[in-house]
């Protein structure tokens, strides 16, 4: 591991991406994520990489899917409202079965909203954005360290799976500094690609890139493939974290940022002998709705805080099942609630 | 043990690199950090602030409502962050730039003639580094030869010779605390 640094998590998400092997980035301005490319301008130059500023959002997820369908390793960012923009991309690249991974630092919404942190875009990365039947594996970071580690992951999965996966992060997580540590080997070998369109030499069949089968059986047959791969990730890849949960009657679930203020508020809670635990979601799709549910059995009742006006809290009452009461705190519009007002909403359950 | 900080200014006063110093010298006494900055549609002379919370153990929010201390750089940020002053926290304010006392009796008050000391040395920008020495004299959340240290490091090396006249600035910021807190 290399040395301590402070970094901002936009910066270390670049140098993550770089760091996994990613040697290509297209990406559009926007606040709060211009960290992201800015950092990028700079730092892919050095490693032989190319870094792009395209002419729009909708260029540069259609240059992630050009890049991907010939092999790379590929990135794009953004934030709320170009991440609408790339909707329509994300649902070909999904379609097409293309490995990918696109950044979204989120911000007040609906439209062109505010640059401050929200967490509004739940419902548009858990739920599909873009048309059509596909998921998108999207992980949740709650500190610039794990900013790092699920940078890296994310270009695993999404090889590994063919799929484009999405970091779902917010304005805060974006801006903020803290410590991480790098891993310092700069991964060389990449899994092998059969698939991508290299070139085409005579020893093997054409490899066909598309997102189109107008047959309708044909497509009927691509989706059950894709739902059979959608199911392999449920089983295998949902990720979570739990923070004083084993004798908890509340319990508190949120992810990213308001995870860690909610941690600070469940710290609160038990100063004050309220037996409060935090459940974090870090996959919130696939979404960890058998670990959340498990804790129904000993929890008197579930709130869940999110920087939107309730989005997650159907996930939470789909686990919860009905077995207990889900009660919902948010804030909106790029205001982030603080530990004392997520303490006041536990203490009313207590 | 968890200390959390506000610095605030306006844009131009350095009030960020005053809470970036702080973080990266207590990261390197093996502290737990954060650094969050409030960034917004702003423009120069507009204001600016961040927040700092150095810990012993891992950091929950990085969002601070009641910070242990406050660095009021200007009147605007005295005005906005007097009152978020924990109960028995320090509120170091400059008071060459603050024309007001402060309303609070519950807290530590620390007036620096910062940007007065900073001219008088020579050089108004070092005034967040004057703060910066009464603040670590105050609160001791890291040493003043780990935050020198952090200077030296920081400092890029076309502007190496300025670490001497930053470092009287911190020394002169130190005298002007008559207590630790």
């Amino acid at each position: 591991m290399s040395e301590k640094l402070l970094m901002k998590g936009n910066e270390a998400l670049g140098e993550a991406a770089v760091r996994a092997g990613c040697r290509l980035y297209f990406a559009y301005p926007i606040t709060p994520q211009s960290e992201l490319p800015e950092y990028l301008s700079r730092r892919m130059p050095e490693v032989g990489g190319v870094f792009l500023q395209a002419e729009s959002e909708v260029a540069a997820i259609n240059m992630v899917y050009g890049a991907s369908g010939a092999g790379a390793r590929v990135m794009t960012s953004s934030s709320s409202p170009g991440i609408s923009l790339k909707q329509e991309g994300l649902s070909y690249i999904a379609g097409a079965e293309l490995p990918c991974v696109v950044v979204n630092m989120a911000r007040g919404g609906p439209g062109l909203g505010s640059i401050q942190p929200s967490q509004s875009d739940y419902l548009q990365a858990t739920k599909g954005g873009g048309h059509g039947d596909y998921r998108l594996i999207v992980l949740a970071p709650a500190s610039v360290q794990e900013v790092v580690d699920l940078t890296i992951l994310a270009f695993d999965l999404a090889d590994k799976y063919r799929n484009p996966v999405m970091i779902m992060g917010d304005g805060l997580l974006g801006q903020m500094m803290e410590p991480v540590t790098f891993p310092d080997e700069v991964k060389k070998e990449l899994p092998p690609k059969p698939w991508a369109t290299t070139g085409w030499t005579k020893d093997r069949p054409k490899n066909i890139i598309t997102s189109l089968e107008l047959q309708p059986e044909r497509l009927e047959e691509h989706n059950r493939h894709l739902q059979a791969k959608y199911a392999q990730i449920v089983r295998e890849e949902i990720r979570w974290d739990e923070y004083l949960t084993g004798d908890a009657e509340v319990v508190v679930v949120a992810y990213g940022t308001v995870a860690r203020i909610a941690r600070s508020a469940v710290d609160a809670a038990r100063e004050k002998g309220i037996k409060a635990g935090l459940f974090r979601p870090i996959t919130l799709w696939p979404y960890p709705y058998d670990a959340l549910g498990r804790l129904a059995d000993a929890a008197k009742n579930f709130l869940t805080v999110e920087m939107n006006c309730g989005q997650m809290v159907e996930d939470v009452r789909l686990a919860v099942d009905g077995r207990r009461p889900v009660y919902f705190y948010g804030r909106s519009g790029g205001m982030v609630p603080t530990p004392e007002e997520v303490l006041a909403e536990i203490e009313k359950l207590a | 043990m968890q200390q959390e900080f506000i610095f605030a200014g306006f844009g131009g006063q350095g009030v960020l690199l005053m809470g970036q110093l702080i973080a990266y010298a207590a990261l390197y006494e093996g502290k737990k950090v954060s650094w969050i900055p409030s960034y917004g549609p702003e423009m120069r002379g507009g204001t600016a602030n961040c927040t700092v919370v150095v810990s012993d153990h891992e950091i929950g929010s990085p969002v601070v409502t009641r910070p242990s201390c406050v660095v009021a750089m200007n009147l605007p940020s005295l005005d906005k962050f007097e009152d978020r002053v924990k109960p028995g926290g320090v509120l170091v304010i400059n008071s060459s730039m603050i024309n007001r006392e402060p309303r609070r009796t519950d807290v530590t008050v620390i007036k620096v003639p910062a940007t007065a000391t900073a001219t008088e040395l020579g050089n108004q920008r070092v005034a967040n580094m004057v703060a910066l020495g009464a603040v670590v004299e105050a609160t001791r959340v890291v040493s003043v030869e780990g935050l020198l240290d952090t200077l030296r490091k920081k400092l890029p090396a076309h502007h190496q010779d300025l670490l001497p006249l930053n470092q009287k600035a911190v020394e002169l910021g130190r005298s002007f605390v008559s207590q630790v807190v």
